[in-house]
């Protein structure tokens, strides 16, 4: 199957997603690293020192996993969304529907370009938080692999968005009113382990919980679940993500009239 | 020679329960230049949609050089560049970018002399590095020209190519559409000029209501639809057509200095000896003489209105 790819095409739309993000170096880059800057200046800094260590852990590095998780997140959604989208809303989607193009191929350039933006961004912000907390990661390994699982996976959830979306305020819907709430109820800024019991059951209903509990392991050996238990989640995640993207493919949903 | 794209039997109807084409059976010879001729809505678009897949048939089957475009999709893509009637392009993007960003999409290795030729041939050069955003409408149209024509498709649709483009373009379209077919290209356009098909095309297809009413040789479809008049200019004005005349069903104009007399060429006869026999007999001076053949428009209006 590889081998009957139109690999150039994987190329073109790839390169053309990532000419987009140097063309905003600005907004793309600078923006997400100037947030960070600020959330290590407020709770690093200002709150931190009057927090106590969360397992053993400084507070101002215990919440290094969180942000990149939550810059990982909402940059995923929102660079495959957008990439998908505005050829939608512009019209030039025509291109890629007449092209000899397969939807493997399509996902391919627009989520490999998403997930590629935000790995870098994620490890842009990794580089910024050194400068201000000193960094020791345990299992680098599983964080390179949390980090590709994770971008790869919501950069498909922010390509099914995009797809489904039929206007630009639809785009910023779910990011806002689920992905935000979820991801600062995540475990960004606490170990669950700090809520009262009722609210520690009701997280762990919350998917992005086992994203930064995974993320948080690898950089500190530990976690508010098992390793097992987030790897687990966050492939289920990734496998619901493919299935939406198939069945809308198979479907036309949205593409195809 | 097989046919370079066969349709059979092709319907669509929309979710909205609108149906565009109905049991469209169509052949395009390879090589050739084959003008589409319908109203706004008559289902030309549809239609090229799709061929090129971005529209789904309900059913029917469509072969592009003997390549289904439902089970074998890549090959009959590849063959097929395709100018779409809205001006849709990457605001943000260059000439330059925009134009090899459709030859990588077909798969095609990058190859800069090529996308220079293609720009050089629509007087694009000059402005490759420019965004398209800073670009004029009729500029706008030779990018996605020259998209098209990256990819070397033997296979151009031009959807509506001259809609809202001005004198010169329309020109160095037409110049350049011949050229292709030099090539061996064969070019597919829709349009509801008729001076275009007049012009461009070697067979017309005329579609109303989403159902093909015709198809026939350019030449042919004006010979055989087409009626011819002829002109006589008066020496002295008439008030009224003469008594004796009034069997050929003159039409007097131009304040009585001109006649206007209609006939089939392919009737047995056309009667014009007699007419003029009659305007001897009549005593009536004949300045000059002129003939005249019905463009397509009228045969196009004809046919339209006797199909609704």
């Amino acid at each position: 199957m590889m081998a009957g790819m139109n690999w150039p095409a994987v190329r073109a739309i790839y390169l053309f997603e990532m000419a987009r993000f140097w063309r905003t170096a600005l907004q793309s880059i600078v923006a997400p690293v100037v947030a960070t800057s600020l959330y290590f200046v407020v709770f690093g800094a200002a709150i931190g020192s009057r927090v106590t260590a969360v397992d053993g852990v400084a507070y101002g590095a215990f919440i290094v996993p969180g942000l990149m998780m939550l810059s990982l997140l909402t940059q995923s959604i929102a660079n495959a969304s957008f990439g998908i989208y505005f050829p939608r809303f512009a019209g030039t989607i025509y291109e890629i529907l007449s092209a000899p193009v397969s939807p493997v191929e399509i996902v391919f350039g627009y989520v490999g370009a998403a997930a590629s933006k935000s790995i870098l961004i994620g490890l842009i912000i990794l580089a910024t938080a050194a400068l201000f907390v000193p960094l020791h990661i345990e299992h680098p390994v599983m964080m390179v692999v949390f980090l590709l699982l994770t971008a790869v996976t919501f950069s498909l959830f922010g390509f099914v968005i995009g797809l489904w979306a039929d206007g630009f305020e639809r785009l910023q819907l779910i990011p806002l009113l689920v992905v935000t709430p979820l991801t600062f109820l995540g475990g960004s800024f606490y170990a669950i382990d700090m809520l009262p019991p009722f609210w520690r059951t009701v997280s762990l209903f919350n998917p992005v919980v086992y994203l930064i509990s995974g993320f948080r392991w690898s950089f500190f050996g530990k976690g508010d679940v098992s390793l097992a238990v987030s790897l687990g989640m966050t492939l289920l995640f990734l496998v619901v993500c493919l299935a939406a993207v198939t069945w809308i493919f198979k479907t036309g949903y949205r593409l195809k009239s | 020679m097989p046919p370079v794209i066969s349709i059979a039997k092709l319907s669509k109807v929309y979710g909205t329960g609108h149906q565009a084409l109905s049991e469209v059976d169509l052949e395009i010879r390879r090589g050739e230049i084959f003008a589409l001729l319908g109203p706004n809505g008559a289902g030309k678009t549809t239609l090229i949609n799709i061929v090129c897949g971005i529209v789904t048939a309900s059913s029917g089957r469509i072969l592009v050089d003997g390549h289904d475009i439902a089970t074998d999709y890549r090959a009959a893509r590849k063959a097929i560049g395709l100018v779409p009637q809205e001006l849709t392009t990457d605001a943000f993007e260059t000439v330059w970018a925009t134009t090899s960003f459709t030859r990588g999409l077909f798969g095609l290795k990058p190859n800069p002399a090529h996308i220079e030729r293609v720009l050089r041939d629509l007087s694009l050069w000059d402005k490759r590095d420019s965004r398209i955003m800073t670009l004029s409408g009729g500029m706008k149209r030779r990018v996605l020209i020259a998209k098209a024509l990256s990819h070397e498709p033997r296979i151009l649709f031009l959807d509506e190519p001259t809609a809202g483009v001005d004198v010169e373009l329309r020109q160095d379209m037409w110049r350049l559409v011949r050229g292709l077919r030099d090539q061996g290209v064969t070019v597919i356009l829709t349009t509801h000029y008729i001076e275009e098909a007049e012009e461009m095309a070697d067979r017309v297809g005329v579609i109303a209501k989403g159902r093909i009413i015709l198809v026939e040789e350019k030449v042919e479809l004006m010979r055989k639809l087409g009626k011819k008049q002829l002109i006589l200019q008066l020496q002295a004005p008439l008030s009224a057509v003469p008594e004796a005349l009034t069997h050929h069903h003159l039409e007097l104009a131009a304040s009585g200095r001109e006649l206007t007399y209609t006939y089939d060429t392919q009737a047995e006869g056309t009667g014009i000896a007699n007419l003029l026999a009659d305007f001897a007999a009549a005593d009536i001076e004949v300045g000059d003489l002129s003939t005249r053949q019905s463009s397509l428009e009228d045969i196009f209006v004809d046919l339209v209105r006797t199909s609704a």
